[in-house]
């Protein structure tokens, strides 16, 4: 099992990914992968109290596989969350260049 | 149109300045997620996939060409440069910034907009019929009836917290364009044969997980009484409504449970304690409906020579006018309908620039004014047929003038998972495949009038119930698959259209749709027989075997 945690930014909306505590990047590259259930419970509890310190809202776990060492979600809905809409590739995740905008 | 008096103008001045403060308060931590949702429901704001999505109130979708302009001014400025007209004839934007919200909602009440009752379990706003005022079979213009319905509703503090969202749509002609029947409260304006105004009334009409045909509960209702009896209605339904399970919330699960005579009963038993408070006195109703008293349009020829030389003359003109023109109530006019289902394009959307070129289209040719229709599209209700070669002209330039209103490819489709946090599967893609398998050409029209709806999910916001090809997408096990319907139709003879069988994958779909039209055109008795009136003369079965016995129809 891997799994990333997500959540979108209190100010504007936009999807982050959790990366360690108090740090969330706007790309799923960029996110933290856990592996054991534990390290899932550890990481929503930091990202609880990030939801309390109004820098995130909604923040919960997916599941992901590693493809040609790319962090991939295994569902259809987190896949457009990371990448952004598949009927508007200008927009969303797919349409930045990585790195550009970085951490929350 | 409507123009604020000094009450609206406070009120939505009053309302932007309480969500400016809860916004501050959500940033700076004094409020919290939970505490802070139901404001912003109340004001529009959701929280989508990707962002924060502004659902902005255009009631019964009637807009001026200055108001456009400025949702073309806030897409440009705060949102991605484009927006999305939406199946309750709204506007939605896609990407706002919760920060930027209120200053949205600043510039919004500058021309007299707001995003209120457009989403939360209140009265939402009100739709009409989009050819309101225009219509050559109009009995009565619904807009002033709508609007009496908006001003007592925004705010009523017995019926803004129901059991669920509450949707009025009205209508004044015969040919039902604003989909009544498949609202919780529909009215269809009428005159009795003593030639007195008065409105049918349909309840219980809804889609979602539990599709519903309204019941009509009175044939005849004086326009005077039309606010005490919506109270009665939804004071019955406020108290008699269920509140212990979401999906059976709604006023349908009600009506239809408790049957159509014992429904009126009861509301004719609430209608009977009225006083004379809620009674609309005449001089108010003819206040209101000056405000939408029709342009002063200028005496013309019922024939146009500019016009009937050019669609002589040109046949894609020709074929815009087919499918796109309407009859008007006045000699000389037209209803133009824009259509926003450019041919493999995302149903409902404009971008900034094509709403300031109908702006200006609505300004130089059209009276001013523009509607939204619950299909998604645009409409200019009062152009003369001598100036629609011009429109026309100015269409084709931006990219507005796809010929198909009606046709196949104008297809209704919810934003889907491609942006919705509740939808199950992608809805836009597939509209768009279908819109370019079958186009805007000579297929297209040969087809004829043919409704297509599409929504991601059992929600129905893409009307797939009522579609005459119905498609819901869902997901198995992981995986996009989408169901069929067929024989819906939301018009005057309203029905919800009926599965075919196991769906079929997304792969699959479109072929399945091809198989259905190719069914019918092998059907129908001559090019006259709509698709709707030779489903309802076969019936599914034939559809069936040639959906489900072909080679590649594979289930799923």
């Amino acid at each position: 099992m891997s799994q990333v945690i997500s959540a979108n930014r209190l100010t504007d909306g936009i999807v982050v990914f959790y990366q360690g505590p108090s740090k969330w990047a706007e790309f799923i590259d960029q996110a933290l992968v856990l592996t054991r259930p534990e390290d899932v419970e550890a990481a929503l509890l930091h990202a609880a109290k990030d939801v309390k310190a109004n820098v995130i809202v909604d923040p919960y776990a997916f599941d992901v596989t590693i493809q040609h060492e790319r962090i991939t979600p295994t569902h259809l809905r987190e896949k457009i969350r990371a990448q952004g809409p598949t009927v508007h590739l200008d927009h969303g995740k797919q349409a930045q260049s990585h790195g550009m905008t970085g951490n929350v | 149109m409507y123009r604020y008096d000094e009450f609206d103008a406070a009120f939505v001045k009053e309302r932007v300045s309480q969500f400016r403060d809860q916004v501050e308060r959500r940033l700076q931590g004094d409020l919290t997620e939970d505490q802070f949702r139901i404001h912003r429901l109340m004001n529009g704001v959701y929280l989508q996939l990707h962002a924060y999505m502004l659902r902005i109130a255009i009631p019964y979708g009637a807009l001026s060409s200055r108001q456009m302009r400025k949702l073309a001014h806030i897409g440009r400025v705060f949102d991605r440069g484009y927006g999305h007209f939406t199946t309750r004839q709204n506007l939605q934007f896609n990407w706002p910034a919760l920060k930027d919200i209120p200053a949205i909602l600043d510039e919004l009440a500058q021309v007299e907009m707001h995003a209120l009752q457009t989403s939360g379990n209140c009265i939402r706003n009100v739709t009409a019929d989009h050819f309101a005022g225009a219509a050559a079979d109009e009995h009565d213009d619904p807009r002033p009836y709508a609007e009496i319905l908006r001003q007592w509703s925004s705010i009523h503090p017995e019926f803004t917290y129901l059991p669920r969202k509450f949707k009025i749509a009205v209508t004044g002609a015969e040919k039902d364009r604003a989909a009544i029947q498949v609202h919780d409260i529909g009215y269809q304006l009428k005159r009795n044969e003593q030639g007195e105004l008065g409105m049918a009334v349909y309840v219980g009409g809804g889609q979602g997980r539990t599709p519903m045909v309204a019941l009509k509960i009175r044939d005849f209702l004086p326009v005077k009484d039309m606010l005490s009896y919506t109270e009665a209605i939804v004071r019955v339904y406020n108290l008699e409504g269920r509140r212990d399970n979401k999906y059976k919330a709604r006023i349908k699960i009600l009506v239809h449970e408790t049957g159509a005579e014992a429904i009126r009963q009861k509301v004719e038993d609430e209608f009977a304690k009225r006083d004379d408070v809620l009674t609309l006195p005449h001089d108010e109703i003819e206040r209101i409906k000056a405000y939408f008293k029709p342009p002063v349009l200028a005496q013309r020829e019922a024939r146009s020579q500019t016009f009937d030389a050019r669609r002589q003359s040109d046949p894609a003109f020709a074929a815009f006018v087919k499918s796109n023109l309407f009859a008007h109530k006045i000699d000389g006019y037209g209803i133009v309908t824009i259509s926003l289902k450019p041919i493999g394009g995302i149903p409902g959307d404009a971008t900034s620039d094509q709403m300031d070129v109908v702006a200006d289209l609505a300004e130089r040719y059209g009276h001013d004014e523009i509607r939204v229709s619950h299909e998604q599209n645009l409409v200019l209700p009062y152009v003369a047929l001598d100036d629609v070669p011009a429109v026309y002209d100015h269409l084709v330039k931006a990219q507005l003038a796809t010929a198909n209103a009606g046709l196949i490819s104008d297809i209704i489709c919810c934003p889907g998972l491609d942006f919705c946090s509740l939808a199950t599967a992608r809805s836009i893609p597939i509209a768009q495949r279908l819109s370019e398998h079958f186009g805007a050409g000579e297929k297209a029209r040969d087809i004829g009038g043919l409704k297509i709806k599409i929504s991601g999910c059992i929600n129905a916001c893409g009307h797939h119930h009522v579609g005459h090809i119905g498609i819901l997408g869902l997901e198995r096990k992981g995986i996009e698959t989408y169901q069929l319907t067929l024989g819906g139709s939301g018009d005057e003879i309203c029905t919800v259209g009926s599965i075919t069988g196991p769906g079929f994958s997304s792969d699959q779909i479109i072929d399945a749709v091809d198989c259905v039209v190719n069914t019918y055109l092998n059907l129908r008795t001559s090019a006259e027989e709509s698709f709707i009136d030779t489903y309802r003369r076969v019936g599914m079965a034939p559809f069936k075997k040639v959906l489900y016995e072909r080679d590649t129809g594979a289930d799923i």
